[in-house]
């Protein structure tokens, strides 16, 4: 079964050089925010890893986080699919409709039971029994529970996933919950976003394939790779902000010369998310830099945490978290490594150890 | 009103300080190079840059003699900047888009370096070659 043979096997029988397979493992070490020197543990816990089964649901949802997931470019949507994961149930991407589809999940289900992974994007309602969105008759809430029985583990895709996001938003007509609202019993990795960056999505899934594992997670089961810091610790405005310099409004000096955007109530301190470094649209820009502060969007409830032009210093917002991230944050010279347990891994490469896959590996 | 109209002047880079934090850790891992031949990797696409930060490093760092290309699963640009043992190595996927970023501290990016699996590869192939340049039959 294909399904069976490894990473390396696949790209050997496709002709692929062992010096593509090294590249492609230097760009997996970039996508998944691993240090440059990893590429050859990743190389080695590559050529052992089996292709995993993923099913995909997608209930109260706008289709953002699958459209930002087809705009993958490393790798491409195509490879991951082909060559990384064996999809077996996405209701958009998939060629199969109707009952053929459903029978493709039934069965994916059933062959995997226990291994596959489950992908979700949208939150599910609750309200009236789940009435508000239901899929082939049946509601999210039942389709959910059933397919969470047998997955080895849950990303949920996007912050309705996450944290409810959009449809959770007072006053929460449908009662919308997170996936982990309803999922107690099995590991659920968060990648909020609206949407969120496709090779966040895609770093995950890369992650699970070379360790067999779930990232580091932080206090909102987030992957710490990517959202381990602030917007404003890795904003290349920051330097600004320390200088006092700030655009008061998005048409003053301040604004042309790209001054900090946080008096025009831009959230980058107090959001945690990889758009400063990772970028959008293939790596060329994010939010900030094209003159907009950031929404927030990879926080629990932005939708309601007040006006997206309000400072935070306004009475308004939670001035104590404020004060506590500027702290924090001015002690953030450090540029080097956008990685996980960081101070670990410093400290190995300090003292000229070589990174194992086990070092690599979440603790 | 045209677009002409709108004065947009670009930030002054030299103030903001990013690129001379790169330059520092380059030297500082350079300095490691020269004294226990340690190589040493850099992700640019970790880092904090704006365009014309990006553009300015490249210009500070520079081009030296040698540059090389790959070709594999899209091309790859290699070069040696200004300073010897300080090298850009950049990967693109097929499409053009950028995959890697990389500042590499050697004497020769381990990229470039035939890989043993490839090498053994490449005599057996080389091996069928000579048999049927001698017009023997090739074994299947």
């Amino acid at each position: 079964m294909k399904e069976q043979e490894t990473l390396e096997q696949r790209l050997g029988e496709q002709g692929v050089s062992r010096r593509a397979f090294l590249k492609f493992c230097a760009a997996l070490a970039t996508m998944m925010a691993l240090p440059p020197s990893s590429a050859s543990a990743i190389a080695a816990a590559l050529a052992k890893a089996k292709r995993p089964s993923v099913i995909w649901l997608s209930f109260q949802e706008c289709t953002g986080c699958t459209e930002s997931l087809t705009r993958s470019h490393s790798p491409t949507l195509e490879s991951l699919i082909f060559d990384m994961i064996s999809l077996d149930y996405h209701h958009t991407l998939q060629a199969a409709s109707g009952h053929a589809a459903e029978q493709a999940r039934d069965e994916a289900m059933k062959a995997f039971y226990g291994k596959y992974l489950l992908l979700v994007d949208g939150s599910i309602p609750l309200k009236d029994g789940g009435v508000y969105s239901t899929i082939a008759g049946r509601t999210n809430l039942d389709m959910l529970e059933e397919a969470a029985k047998g997955a080895a583990a849950i990303v949920a895709v996007g912050s309705c996933a996450a944290f409810g996001g959009l449809p959770n938003a007072q006053p929460n007509p449908t009662g919308a919950v997170a996936v982990s609202d309803i999922v107690k019993d099995r590991p659920i990795v968060n990648i909020s976003g609206c949407p969120p960056i496709p090779a966040v999505i895609t770093g995950v899934l890369a992650h699970y394939l070379t360790f067999g594992e779930l990232p580091a997670l932080d206090e909102l089961g987030r992957p710490k790779a990517f959202y381990g810091e602030t917007i404003h610790d890795r904003c290349y405005r920051r330097p600004f902000y320390d200088q006092g310099k700030f655009a008061k409004t998005f048409d003053d000096e301040g604004a042309r010369n790209g001054w900090c955007l946080y008096e025009l109530g831009c959230k980058g301190p107090t959001t945690h998310n990889a758009c400063a470094t990772t970028k959008w649209n293939g790596g060329t820009s994010f939010p900030i830099e094209s003159g907009h502060g950031c929404i927030g969007c990879s926080e629990p409830k932005f939708w309601d945490a007040g006006s997206f032009y309000t400072p935070l210093s306004a009475p308004a917002a939670d001035v104590a978290t404020v004060a506590q991230v500027s702290m924090v944050a001015g002690a953030g010279a450090a540029v080097a490594m956008g990685a996980l347990d960081r101070v670990k891994k410093q400290k190995l490469q300090q003292s000229r150890e070589k990174l194992t896959v086990e070092d690599l590996k979440g603790d | 009103m045209s677009l002409q109209d709108i004065h947009i002047k670009v930030a002054d880079a030299h103030s903001v300080g990013n690129v001379e934090a790169i330059l520092n850790e380059i030297a500082t891992r350079l300095d490691d190079f020269v004294n226990t031949s340690e190589t040493g990797l850099i992700d640019l696409k970790s880092l904090p840059f704006s365009t014309d930060e990006y553009e300015r490093l490249r210009a500070m760092l520079g081009r030296g003699e040698v540059t090389a290309r790959l070709n594999s699963i899209g091309e790859s640009e290699i070069y040696e900047t200004h300073f010897p043992g300080v090298w850009w190595v950049t990967h693109y996927n097929v499409e053009g888009d950028i995959v890697a970023d990389l500042i590499e501290i050697a004497s020769v990016p381990a990229i470039l370096q035939s890989q043993w699996e490839d090498v053994r590869t490449g005599l057996g192939r080389l091996r069928q070659t000579l048999t049927s340049v001698r017009g023997e039959p090739v074994e299947p």
